[in-house]
């Protein structure tokens, strides 16, 4: 082989090498970090198993929201079909409202309460989080004339 | 008036950019001087023309005429004129055009400064203008700014109070200079393709365009972490955000190309590799636009979802990254190879930086429009967690710090390596001291946080003993040239931000309790007493403001007021921490919620070296500027010894501009 192949060669190979690593990292890295989005009722007809990481959506039902002791409060989120309890313990989003649209992320525990470990509610009051107007939409409970998923 | 004029202008800059493009290409296949001189001042005209348009537009939104439907929905009279100003580009259509401005500043650069001679800057010229006509297009028919209303508003309907931040003013142009500052590589490695030649002429003229746009991209990466660290309420400064990955990708890969380019043009190596990279880096920043711009993403960045104006940048898109690898593929058989170096040189560890970071960009690109493609595909709903960023980045970015102080201690070709481990014996100590007092100092004990203050410290000490190894002692560091600086703080600043990720991510404490009017809490040996809440009118908000005492040792040391603000207009609700720094640590507080009697929810964090992230970026920003001045200072050199290749060109200029 001529020195000129050969150092086109070695270069392939660091080429394909790194690429091989970087794959077998994104492949090592996805298996577990990949979160799923489910509705309430997406929950209720394929339930994901208690202590799965998830994320949920929908909106906060108006009235739901107890604050406990200390830290912890409880609220319900909805898609206008069904609901789910979720029991939350930290400081709330700056736009984190009653009616309005939320995501959260954790796990449901034994007794179909979901423990959220992080609440996201994102810009401001208009902003509907893109899952959670698919699954409004989904369960009927998409107003038309609402404004627009992402409006900003 | 302004907004015609604006339009008109930006008109007639897309007919010059056509002007621009063709004599551009034509003047540079015929070898046509006149033609080559005529796209130069069509350049100049397309800068100034949308210049005017830019001014224009601005104009429209300090005189709050909102008439103009883009100044009635973003702007109101009660702004701060900063954030009047800012507002232009704190929106789709006025940032688009920021984008197009800052093309033709790039575009007028090329032309002003003749880099690469004649030919080679005409054909650059003539990508630009492609790129410039795409982009007009894509603002004039998808993202018009200066679409009228019949009927006025009586004021308009303001800028999200999240956005009304001088740390949010300059984040956009910076990061713009950045993303657009690509473009000129791009233009010049596409003019190299079409010349049919990959030696080192196209890398040596736009290496001072790269390096700006890598020092301005830092520099806007790290003033949008830093409004995000201070205004989103906890603490963080990188979220893995896709808008942010859109940023990082162009950057990982802008470092990889400005390392390669200092390979093609010091010793001829990796002479087809720079031409791929150089074409792969513009990509990124399209790619970037796309995910930022077309609404696929919803976050405080994309202002409308309209499919049209997504198609529309994937169709640039397409036709940026497709026709030059065409091309690629179709001059790549001619292309001579790089010189040969040995296994234990600098360009050995050259390609390893950009492979480390080329497949840093890719596997965050992975986990970037992974989702977007499932959803796509599918219809399933997933997202890709900041864990799946931490595993597939830190190990790879880990392998480069531990690399990086040896490359610019070995030689070009061939080194002895021996003698350049045995050098940075002193910075591999000094890391290892550094680990070991982490280890002492902060808990948890983590391996991640030792590995990054390790590395941050052995790569300080790394560029210390390079600068000694030059110098020769301390006394001759006045004498070190510029670009021995360049590289010195560059690698060092990366170490600094190292550290300050390591405190601000393992070793951050934090406190949340609720407390009420005399209360308080401890935090990393402070104690905060909380000592009530009022609530305070502001010009535009209405702010639940509390005061907190800060003890330590049981001697007060200041008086904090962490706010809730309110905003009247939208009922947006935003947080004011407080932070206090002393420039090696912060301690920052957050108001969180009401509770009962006067009691309220405060967290507290305490961040060690928390600081040295922006001071870190900072200090890199620096090295990109000292190799910024070698650049420059010896382009005026070279000049200076050779007036002008050909002697005609010099009159022939005069008559056409």
């Amino acid at each position: 082989m001529s020195p000129k192949k050969q150092r086109r060669l070695a270069f392939a190979v660091a080429l394909l090498l790194a690429g091989a690593c970087g794959a077998a990292l994104v492949v090592f890295a996805l298996r577990d970090n990949v979160l799923f989005f489910y509705s309430p009722t997406d929950l209720v007809e394929t339930p994901a198993p208690p202590g799965q990481s998830i994320r949920i959506g929908g909106l906060v039902e108006t009235g739901s929201l107890v604050r406990e002791e200390g830290l912890a409060v409880r609220f319900i989120v909805t898609d206008g079909q069904n609901s789910i309890p979720v029991r939350y313990s930290g400081v709330l989003p700056d736009l984190f409202r009653e009616g309005q649209g939320v995501i959260a992320l954790g796990a449901r525990d034994g007794g179909g309460t979901f423990e959220a470990s992080e609440v996201l509610a994102k810009h401001d009051e208009k902003y509907m989080p893109p899952e959670v107007a698919d699954a409004l939409k989904r369960s009927g409970h998409w107003e038309e004339g609402a404004p627009a998923p992402g409006s900003l | 008036m302004s907004a015609e004029l604006g339009q008109l202008a930006l008109c007639l800059a897309l007919a010059l950019a056509l002007v621009q493009a063709v004599t551009g290409f034509v003047g540079g296949a015929q070898q046509d001087l006149r033609l080559q001189a005529m796209s130069r001042g069509a350049t100049l005209g397309v800068f100034v023309f949308t210049a005017l348009s830019f001014v224009a537009l601005t104009y429209a939104f300090i005189v709050s005429d909102f008439s103009v439907l883009l100044v009635g929905q973003h702007s109101h009279t009660a702004k701060p004129l900063l954030y009047k100003i800012s507002g232009v580009w704190a929106n789709h259509e006025g940032s688009m055009l920021l984008w197009v401005l800052i093309l033709t500043i790039y575009s007028a650069a090329i032309a002003m400064t003749q880099a690469g001679g004649e030919r080679l800057n005409a054909r650059a010229l003539g990508v630009q203008g492609l790129v410039a006509i795409a982009f007009f297009l894509f603002v004039l028919l998808t993202s018009n700014p200066f679409w009228r209303v019949v009927l006025p508003p009586f004021e308009g309907n303001g800028l999200n109070p999240l956005l009304q931040d001088p740390g949010l003013a300059f984040h956009p142009p910076l990061l713009y200079f950045g993303y657009v500052g690509l473009s000129a590589t791009f233009a010049f490695a596409v003019a190299a393709l079409i010349e049919a030649r990959n030696d080192a002429l196209w890398v040596r003229a736009v290496r001072p365009f790269a390096l700006v746009a890598w020092t301005t991209l830092t520099l806007g990466i790290a003033a949008g972490s830093w409004w995000a660290y201070y205004t989103l309420g906890w603490g963080g400064f990188w979220f893995w955000d896709p808008v942010e990955n859109a940023s990082l990708m162009p950057w990982l890969v802008a470092t990889a190309l400005i390392h390669s380019m200092m390979a093609t043009e010091r010793s001829g190596a990796f002479k087809s590799w720079t031409l791929l990279l150089a074409l792969a880096a513009f990509s990124f920043s399209l790619i970037g636009t796309f995910l930022v711009r077309s609404g696929v993403l919803n976050s405080v960045h994309s202002f409308a979802n309209d499919p049209e104006r997504g198609l529309f940048i994937l169709l640039i898109l397409g036709l940026a990254v497709g026709l030059p690898l065409l091309l690629f593929a179709l001059r790549a058989p001619g292309m001579t190879p790089g010189a040969p170096f040995e296994p234990a040189s600098r360009e050995t560890g050259i390609l390893a930086n950009n492979l480390l970071l080329t497949v840093a960009a890719a596997t965050t690109l992975f986990g970037t429009l992974y989702p977007l493609f499932l959803d796509a595909l599918q219809g399933v709903k997933i997202s890709v967690g900041p864990p799946y960023f931490v595993i597939t980045f830190i190990p790879l970015m880990v392998i480069l710090g531990i690399l990086m102080p040896f490359g610019p201690m070995v030689t070009w070709r061939k080194a002895n390596l021996r003698a350049s481990v045995w050098s940075l014996r002193w910075a591999a100590a000094a890391g290892l001291v550094a680990a070991l007092v982490a280890a002492a100092l902060f808990r948890p004990v983590s391996v991640l946080g030792l590995l990054a203050a390790g590395l941050g410290i052995w790569l300080v000490g790394g560029s210390i003993t390079d600068l000694f190894r030059r110098a020769g002692h301390v006394k001759y560091f006045r004498t070190l040239s510029v670009s021995a600086w360049a590289v010195a703080l560059a690698h060092a600043g990366l170490g600094v931000v190292a550290l300050g990720v390591s405190g601000a991510t393992v070793w951050r404490s934090e406190a949340v309790q609720v407390l009420a009017p005399g209360e308080s809490m401890d935090i990393a040996g402070y104690t905060l007493r909380f000592e009530g809440s009022a609530r305070m009118p502001g010009p535009n908000y209405m702010a639940d403001r509390a005061q907190i005492t800060l003890l330590k040792d049981e001697n007060q040391i200041a008086t904090i007021y962490p706010e809730k603000r309110q905003f009247i207009a939208d009922g947006t609700v935003t947080t004011n921490s407080s932070i206090r720094t002393n420039g090696i640590s912060d301690l920052y507080v957050v108001l969180g919620d009401p509770r009962d009697n006067g009691a309220w929810v405060i967290s507290a964090y305490y961040s060690p070296m928390a600081p040295f992230i922006w001071i870190g970026a900072g200090i890199m920003a620096l090295g990109g500027l000292c190799g910024l001045a070698v650049r420059v200072r010896r382009a005026r050199a070279a000049s200076a010894v050779s007036p002008a290749p050909t002697t005609v060109p010099a009159s022939a200029e005069g008559v056409v501009t």
